[in-house]
């Protein structure tokens, strides 16, 4: 393994075993049930106003690719794979920057609403 | 090196931080009073997740190159979300959708090329065992398929649903892709290519080509699944496709190992699947009914089937007819987006509030092109979103309105839904605009909307047909008002 966190796993498990990678896959499958779970929770009742921003913003955290593609540029990649990483990089802050503004722009919409209480057209 | 540990320690820390962050955005992002903070709290955790990801890799990683990637996408992402506008929100979210899922295939593949070059030249070729282990096991080997999978379908479909929404892109099928067979035989093919690069292929340079192979049959599946389904229907494809955005970044969680991107993906993945079901339900149908039966295509020959009775109006008696109702209800549809007409709505609600009469909006779940697409319509022409109901909500109203104002909506008031029972659209719940007392269906012509089917609103004793393009009716109706105020 020549990613970063592997570190962790091979200066704590024993390394002749060739099964340090197991560990973790097991524990990611624990977080993984879990968080589809809070997931499933937490977008149940959203009312249907909300769910074109509530899209765009999930959709901007999925962008979350752009952590995992900083880590694609570490100096152990060959040059084909710091040029996918870069990439990556740039399409998935594409994703999250954008993402993340134009759920704000849609959701500032809603605030100016609420506080002018509907008041008259805009010009 | 004794002091990395402890970085990655703290990383991880920050990590936890972010992913606390996400709940919490998104659970805030489900009520409109704190929507917008809760958006806020999401951008934050990921801006520390990334900030500790760039110390982490700093020293090891040319910085250059980070800030090349973070600065070109920033710039970008700013321009397309400050310059789009609010009708085009559907294609944008598509295509920062497809961009999410072509970086978890990207960050998959650098992981591959990693591999493919850190294992050295064997002088015997290695057994199938030897290549998995030397490639990081059987988990890694199912996660980087399934990133790779994932990922391209997700680009690519999203790129067919950018293309079908902002009317780019009006084919239902390029050469064989978009038939059914050929998406089974595709799907059949990158489950094959997968199996072969993440195991039979595993070490040395087949891994590369079968990876660049799983790729292409991926992509043309992603084309495949999405191109058949018609425009209407977006609102489950988009929802589907997010879906599919998150998966492909917890499967690159687990390329990684790396616990943020798993839960961030699963927070995602099961966000978009609940909407999904949302917007199915809407329609009374079943996911694989949208996403395989594709009936619009089916069913759209006996559409033309005669109307008979239809009485045509002018948007000067729709003018007349409001200034003297009481009650009035708009029942928007894509029609409003396509026209543009959002401020205009607006601005004729406005009129009517001041001499006296009730306005409100009942909102279909899948009325335009994405699940809450009228909402953020209405909100852009500050339409008080009190204003706007939901159908279980103002269907008992319709029978005390005087008048509905239809504006390019379709499918989602017709009757036939609740009369024929053998109707494609039976038990889909809809709209009760025909028990008001007057109807006014402004449309450009009786043509079908996505279910192909006859309306029989639109000949309707009640019901007035204004064909012209929303916005124009709508500025006929309000000069006609200002005239005669």
């Amino acid at each position: 393994m020549t990613t970063i966190s592997s570190v962790v796993v091979q200066t704590s498990a024993a390394p002749e075993l060739g099964v340090a990678d197991l560990p973790f896959a097991l524990v990611g499958l624990w977080v993984l049930l879990l968080a589809v779970f809070v997931g499933f929770e937490l977008i149940t009742k959203v009312p249907p106003t909300l769910h074109t921003p509530l899209m765009s913003g999930a959709n901007a955290i999925s962008g979350i690719t752009l952590v995992g593609a900083l880590c694609c540029t570490g100096a152990d990649y060959p040059f084909l794979g710091k040029a996918l990483g870069v990439l990556a990089i740039a399409l998935s802050t594409v994703n999250v920057v954008g993402g993340f503004l134009v759920t704000d722009r849609m959701l500032a919409m809603f605030q100016t609403k609420a506080k002018k209480d509907g008041r008259g057209p805009k010009a | 090196m004794p002091g990395r540990l402890w970085d990655l320690e703290l990383v991880e820390l920050v990590y936890m931080v972010a992913a606390f962050c996400f709940v919490l955005g998104l659970k805030r992002l489900g009520a409109v009073r704190t929507a917008r903070s809760g958006n806020l709290l999401a951008s934050l955790g990921m801006l520390f997740a990334v900030v500790a990801t760039v110390y982490l890799v700093f020293g090891e990683a040319s910085l250059v190159l980070l800030l090349v990637g973070l600065v070109l996408g920033g710039a970008a992402g700013v321009v397309l979300a400050r310059r789009v506008p609010m009708t085009a929100m559907p294609e944008l979210v598509a295509f920062f959708n497809g961009l999410g899922g072509a970086a978890s295939m990207l960050v998959a593949l650098a992981e591959i090329a990693a591999y493919t070059r850190a294992i050295p030249a064997v002088d015997a070729a290695p057994t199938m065992a030897e290549g998995v282990g030397a490639l990081g096991g059987v988990p890694f080997s199912v996660a980087v398929v399934v990133s790779i999978l994932i990922g391209a379908l997700t680009l690519s479909g999203s790129l067919v649903a950018y293309g079908k929404l902002s009317g780019r892109l009006k084919v239902d099928r390029i050469g064989l892709l978009g038939s059914r067979p050929v998406n089974g035989v595709l799907f059949a093919l990158a489950l094959g290519l997968g199996a072969w690069a993440g195991f039979a292929a595993a070490a040395g340079w087949p891994l590369s080509i079968a990876a660049l192979l799983l790729v292409l049959a991926s992509l043309a599946l992603g084309l495949g699944l999405v191109l058949p389904i018609g425009g209407a229907d977006m609102p489950v494809v988009i929802s589907l496709l997010n879906s599919y955005s998150g998966v492909a970044a917890s499967a690159t969680g687990f390329v990684l190992e790396n616990n943020l991107l798993i839960v961030a993906g699963a927070l995602v993945g099961a966000s978009g699947l609940i909407l999904t079901q949302v917007m199915c339900r809407a329609m009374n149908r079943s996911l694989s009914n949208v996403l395989f039966a594709g009936y619009g295509a089916a069913a759209a020959t006996e559409a033309d089937t005669g109307y008979t009775g239809v009485k045509s109006t002018t948007p000067e008696e729709l003018a007349l007819l409001l200034q003297g109702a009481q009650s009035v209800i708009i029942v928007p549809g894509y029609g409003l987006a396509v026209a543009q007409a959002q401020h205009k709505v607006r601005e004729l609600a406005g009129i009517l509030e001041k001499s006296g009469a009730e306005v409100r909006y009942a909102i279909h779940p899948v009325a335009g092109r994405m699940p809450g697409h009228m909402n953020v319509l209405l909100a852009e022409a500050d339409v008080p979103y009190e204003q706007l109901f939901e159908l279980d909500q103002i269907n008992g109203d319709f029978a005390q309105a005087d008048v509905v104002v239809v504006l390019g909506a379709n499918d989602v008031c017709n009757p036939a839904a609740t009369r024929d029972p053998k109707s494609p659209i039976a038990g889909m719940p809809v709209l009760h605009v025909w028990e008001a007392r007057t109807v006014v269906v402004v449309k450009r012509s009786l043509a079908a909307g996505y279910a192909g089917i006859k309306n029989p609103l639109f000949e309707g004793e009640n019901t007035l047909m204004l064909f012209a393009d929303a916005k124009a009716a709508l500025e006929g109706a309000i000069a006609e008002l200002k005239a005669n105020a």
